[in-house]
């Protein structure tokens, strides 16, 4: 009960007028940004970074709060109303929601989106309360080595599960590395890959990593492949659901948060497995499963949830650990190191205030975006139909203001610019973009414990796995390298037809998977008969 | 084609990871180092993978993988790419990096935003230019004044 008295210290902090505005401030950035097509919630908070520079650290992230669940909920209006999914955790909510739109039911699928994202978002985030104190109790114990291990399995887990192709995954993660090296060794004090250049002796600064991967690159990306169509939105007015969708919608979302929050809570790889995990458990239970794949509302529901309370999950390692498992988290960790606060065990009995105040903001943010979300959506729609040149030049020009902000030298606009085009190559040859910003922010932590542990066993190897910890967090990552084989059983065995065609607008394979279950005759979900009804005479 | 551009990636991982282990070789011994793993450790050990890994790359796409681009809202893949536009939004960036401490980000944050969007098709010039010179100053104004992070006021000093 001590978390809930420190929790009530925190919302003392956020309630203040001050604090309410920015974080209304936040909420109202985050979705409007959020809601923009092309924009995801890592780059929605990567621009919206130098905002809150001038900002002292607590105000700075009780708005960060309003901004990462607007941002999250952004981007699943984004998927709904469009025809095509943008950031690879909605893609699930996309399936679903984007067919309830166009049978007239937009207004429905956003509300039981907003209200989803609010249960679950509220749940994870007390479950956050209860059981950061707790593992931070467990956390102070560790040492060196568990530390290394466990950010090994970031590694492991953010190169091995994002993505179609763990090769190109791990040369994202080693280029991340890479940049990561660049500058002062903390160790020693002699300078590395800096080549002679005095402003890299600092460093890469995260954020120019963050919004060069994210804003530059994809903005050039698209660049190269603008959409001359014009894209197709769904008209909406006010979100709101009626009895018959609200008792449909309640089970999803409290299963939704049940699968999510775990999934945040380790180091996982991210929202896409739990997301299609709910999924398919939604259509297995539901009663009216022949609807999915026509737009069923506990498809909407489900993921939607899941992917809220995988999120707020998210904040567990982030906070006690200092472990980014996401893009956003990584971005925000980014935040915490701008101000010189390292998230980890200590964060708490250092900064019990800003913590506890930015807890309390992620119930505020919840709550205004519940409340800003429902009338709003139709403002939101008419955000979708923004021109594109402007959209993509306004992401360059803050993409720009943002890394010369940071340090106030066009030395950082030159690094931008390569990683840009990094970020650029990347997204063309299939490098997933996520492993390299966790390498970039969790690669040079991972080399101070690594000499830590190495300097405390006297170099020798086996001082990185002489602790219960460690030997545990070595197995996981064993398993977790295992998995993929584990998991592309599974798809086989789902798969019904063994060559399809490309869908464009997928970033995971388990999205398509995903769309083949929806489209899956209903009945019997598994056993002989449905075997024989498998169209496999094709070939 | 697509195979052999690929085969430049697997190029790029393997010149970058034979750079950083040179790099790192090239790391003058420090007598005063702390503990058995001096800082030229760990990027032996990333520069090797690299390498690792750009083998085992070139091994996937001569098999005939390929890496899958990244799909969008607004990315049409059933195209080629459009280097034109890329090329342009490209100067637009960099005019503003030259330009930023030289005439300021009020002017230059406006011509970037406008490069930008003229580059990317849009052809309402009166319209862009407003709507370039509103965002550069509103954030001069909002960032400079505001949150007191500073950028350079260049040409319009005095005036704003």
């Amino acid at each position: 009960m001590d978390a809930l008295g420190d929790l009530a210290n925190g919302f003392a902090t956020a309630l203040t007028p001050v604090n309410l505005f920015w974080a209304f401030l936040g909420v109202l950035m985050g979705t409007a940004i959020g809601v923009l097509p092309g924009i995801g919630p890592a780059m929605t908070v990567a621009l919206l970074l130098p905002i809150t520079y001038g900002l002292d650290p607590t105000a700075a992230f009780i708005m960060f709060a309003g901004i990462y669940y607007g941002g999250m909920y952004g981007g699943s209006t984004t998927s709904i109303l469009l025809n095509t999914p943008g950031e690879s955790a909605a893609v699930v909510t996309a399936i679903e929601g984007n067919k309830m739109a166009r049978r007239g039911l937009a207004a429905q699928a956003l509300a039981t989106a907003a209200i989803g994202s609010f249960v679950a978002g509220t749940i994870g985030t007390l479950l956050v309360v209860l059981l950061s104190p707790l593992i931070v109790d467990l956390a102070v114990q560790l040492g060196a080595p568990d530390y290394f291990a466990v950010m090994v399995l970031a590694f492991i887990a953010v190169t091995t599960v994002l993505g179609a192709s763990r090769v190109r995954g791990f040369a994202s993660l080693l280029l991340g590395l890479t940049l990561g090296l660049v500058g002062i060794d903390q160790v020693s004090g002699q300078q590395r890959l800096t080549f002679g250049v005095g402003q890299l002796a600092d460093g890469i600064d995260v954020v120019v990593v963050a919004v060069g991967l994210f804003a530059l690159g994809e903005a050039l990306w698209i660049a190269a492949h603008l959409r001359h169509a014009t894209a197709q939105v769904i008209p909406t007015g006010p979100a709101r659901m009626g009895r018959e969708e609200f008792a449909r919608s309640w089970k999803p979302w409290l299963r939704g948060t049940g699968i999510g929050f775990p999934f945040g809570a380790v180091p996982a790889g991210g929202a896409e497995v739990p997301t299609f995990l709910s999924y398919v458990t939604e259509k297995k239970l539901s009663k009216h499963p022949e609807e999915f794949g026509h737009g069923a509302i506990e498809g909407v529901a489900g993921p939607e949830a899941t992917n809220n309370a995988s999120a707020a999950g998210g904040f567990v390692p982030l906070l006690t650990l200092g472990l980014p498992v996401t893009a956003t988290a990584a971005v925000m960790l980014a935040a915490f190191q701008q101000y010189g606060i390292q998230p980890g065990p200590l964060l708490l009995e250092n900064e019990p205030e800003l913590v506890w105040a930015l807890l309390a903001s992620l119930f505020i943010g919840n709550t205004m975006l519940l409340v800003l979300n429902l009338p709003l959506a139709p403002i939101w729609a008419k955000l979708l139909t923004i021109p594109r040149p402007l959209l993509y030049a306004g992401i360059l020009f803050f993409a720009s203001l943002g890394a010369y902000a940071v340090n106030g030298t066009i030395v950082d606009l030159l690094v931008l610019f390569v990683i840009g085009l990094l970020g650029f190559m990347m997204r063309r040859y299939g490098l997933p973009v996520v492993p390299a910003v966790i390498g970039v922010i969790l690669g040079p932590r991972a080399e101070v414990q690594l000499r830590r542990a190495l300097q405390i066993s006297d170099g020798q190897i086996s001082g990185l796995f002489n602790t219960w910890f460690s030997i545990t967090i070595y197995v996981i990552v064993a398993l977790v390298l295992l998995w993929p084989l584990i998991n592309r059983f599974i798809i086989r065995r789902f798969r019904r037809r063994p060559e399809h065609e490309v869908h464009v607008g997928h970033a995971h394979p388990l999205a398509e998977l995903a769309e083949e279950i929806a489209e899956e005759p209903t009945g019997e979900p598994t056993g002989p008969s449905s075997e024989q009804r498998k169209p496999r005479s094709i070939r | 084609m697509q195979g052999r551009s690929e085969l430049g990636v697997a190029l790029f991982l393997l010149a970058l990871g034979v750079l950083i282990v040179i790099e790192a070789l090239r790391l003058p011994a420090n007598p005063g180092q702390r503990g058995p793993v001096g800082p030229a450790a760990v990027p032996i050990v990333v520069g090797a993978l690299l390498v690792v890994t750009s083998a085992f790359l070139a091994k996937d796409v001569l098999a005939g993988g390929r890496g899958e681009p990244e799909a969008g809202e607004d990315v049409d893949l059933s195209r080629g790419s459009d280097w034109r536009t890329v090329l342009l939004l490209a100067a637009a960036f960099l005019a503003n990096v030259v330009l930023i401490e030289r005439i300021g980000w009020p002017i230059s944050g406006a011509i970037l935003f406008f490069g930008c969007a003229f580059a990317l098709g849009s052809r309402h010039i009166v319209r862009d230019i407003i709507i370039a010179f509103a965002l550069s100053i509103g954030t001069w104004y909002l960032f400079d004044v505001g949150l007191g992070v500073d950028l350079p006021v260049g040409l319009l000093r005095g005036i704003l």
